[in-house]
């Protein structure tokens, strides 16, 4: 018989944390906090080399819902404290997680940067296309004739089109995937992490509550990319730019080198209070 | 749910081990799918549904149990051969989107129904396909247990009356913004 001796030493569910989310039953935030306990359990990553870092929002609470380091910050400054920890640890594996609003709006300025950066980060964005946690108010990504109460006749606004900015930025990898295909969402994770330096990967992620709609629609609408993956940013570029949005697969990987200062060594807290010193 | 009478691609096992780890990780899968189906309704408080997944976790669990110790000889140290965690999800495994805080009995059961008339389909299939007579003899034996899990939660659905069309009415709703 063909035996691995040792083989999924770590399971997915060596990464689920005590703490039952709080999500809406179907909300697609569950299927992506089984692919990120998927993903690191292929990578056999030890929890305690890994660090969740979070914003604010539905999707910010996943670092509670992992068993590994966690942070869950404040909003839109998720890759700020990722950065400060990548730098300052460089041995960990450190990934982000954030959702449409937080990751596009508020932090808005944040991916960009962190993009053009290229620390080697695993930026996880669900994107449902509205702000959820607070009721339902349209997001950068959400289509310009939504209408809703609080948008009537919808915001007429063009969507922010966040893999177009990413490469423009600088991300070294840019991927997209389906809360729908679990699987298929562990595997993009796994790639990500594995690629060096800053890698993007957009999830769409239904919220079933204020986008029920949604819930059918995207599972009938996402495909697999039909052209193979480019390292190529001209090629990349005209693919993004008409994409439908639906496109699932890595789309871009890059050859940067991924930025990493080296942390000071003999480094005390001392050093650091006298940088706050007037 | 999507159409029951597609199993999925139907996957080919070289060895007996390679098998039991695909049937192991099915219902380990589907054990936690369950569970964490649960888990949701618990802190939705629709503990009656609560109940009914987490009796499904345990079936799932008696099942991986009894898998686990017919697979004895197949792995080695406890560990299931050549699973990736990256493959797609199980025949057995519940869709989350199918889940509603609201959700009645019998939607509740209709969806494990689901789940395991698939894995009927699953097995039945590679039972089909596999040119090793054991691999496929074990793939029919799966095949009639999941059958028979089929059979179960069809007599477990006859204890509740169709659902009323507004089953899923709210007095107070999540949706404030209309």
């Amino acid at each position: 018989m063909n035996m691995i001796p040792g083989a999924a030493a770590l399971k997915p569910a060596d990464y689920k944390s005590s703490v039952k989310p709080v999500w809406c039953p179907g909300c697609g935030d569950h299927s992506v906090l089984l692919s990120f306990q998927r993903a690191l359990a292929e990578l056999a990553l030890p929890p305690e080399q890994v660090a969740v870092i979070s914003g604010i929002g539905c999707s910010s609470r996943i670092p509670a819902y992992t068993n590994c380091y966690g942070f869950h910050g404040v909003h839109g400054r998720s890759l700020a404290l990722a950065t400060g920890l990548k730098v300052a640890r460089p041995d960990l594996t450190v990934l982000v997680a954030s959702g449409d609003g937080d990751g596009f709006s508020i932090g808005g300025n944040h991916f960009m940067h962190a993009c053009r950066r290229n620390i080697d980060l695993t930026y996880i964005v669900m994107d449902n296309r509205i702000y959820g946690m607070t009721k339902g108010q349209p997001s950068p990504t959400t289509e310009p004739d939504w209408e809703t109460a609080i948008a009537p006749g919808g915001t007429g606004l063009s969507p922010f089109h966040p893999l177009v900015i990413a490469l423009a930025s600088g991300a070294n990898f840019i991927a997209r995937g389906f809360s729908g295909d679990i699987g298929g969402c562990a595997r993009l994770i796994v790639e990500a992490v594995r690629t060096p330096g800053f890698s993007f990967v957009q999830i769409l992620s239904p919220c079933v509550t204020f986008r029920p709609d949604q819930q059918r629609g995207w599972k009938d609408l996402v495909h697999p990319a039909i052209v193979p993956e480019t390292d190529d940013p001209a090629r990349a570029a005209r693919r993004l730019m008409t994409d439908d949005g639906f496109n699932v697969g890595v789309l871009y990987r890059g050859r940067r080198e991924p930025y990493q200062p080296s942390p000071k060594t003999n480094f005390a807290p001392s050093h650091l209070e006298s940088e706050f010193t007037v | 749910m999507t159409d029951a009478a597609r199993p999925g691609e139907v996957p080919a096992f070289d060895t007996i081990a390679a098998f039991f780890a695909q049937a192991l990780a099915i219902e380990v899968e589907a054990a936690e799918r369950y569970a964490l189906l649960a888990d949701q309704m618990e802190v939705h408080n629709n503990a009656e549904i609560a109940a009914i997944f987490h009796k499904m976790a345990a079936v799932e669990a008696e099942h991986h149990s009894e898998i686990a110790r017919r697979a004895d000889e197949a792995r080695v140290a406890g560990a299931p051969a050549n699973f990736r965690w990256t493959s797609p999800d199980g025949p057995e495994a519940a869709a989350f989107e199918d889940a509603h805080y609201l959700m009645t009995p019998r939607q509740a059961l209709l969806l494990a129904r689901f789940n395991e008339e698939r894995a009927v389909l699953y097995f039945e299939a590679i039972a089909g396909a596999a040119t090793d007579p054991e691999v496929a003899a074990l793939a029919a034996e799966m095949a009639r247990d999941e059958r028979s899990h089929v059979m179960w939660v069809d007599q477990w659905l006859e204890e509740f009356a169709p659902d009323v069309a507004d089953w899923d009415d709210d007095a107070d709703p999540p949706v404030n913004s209309e």
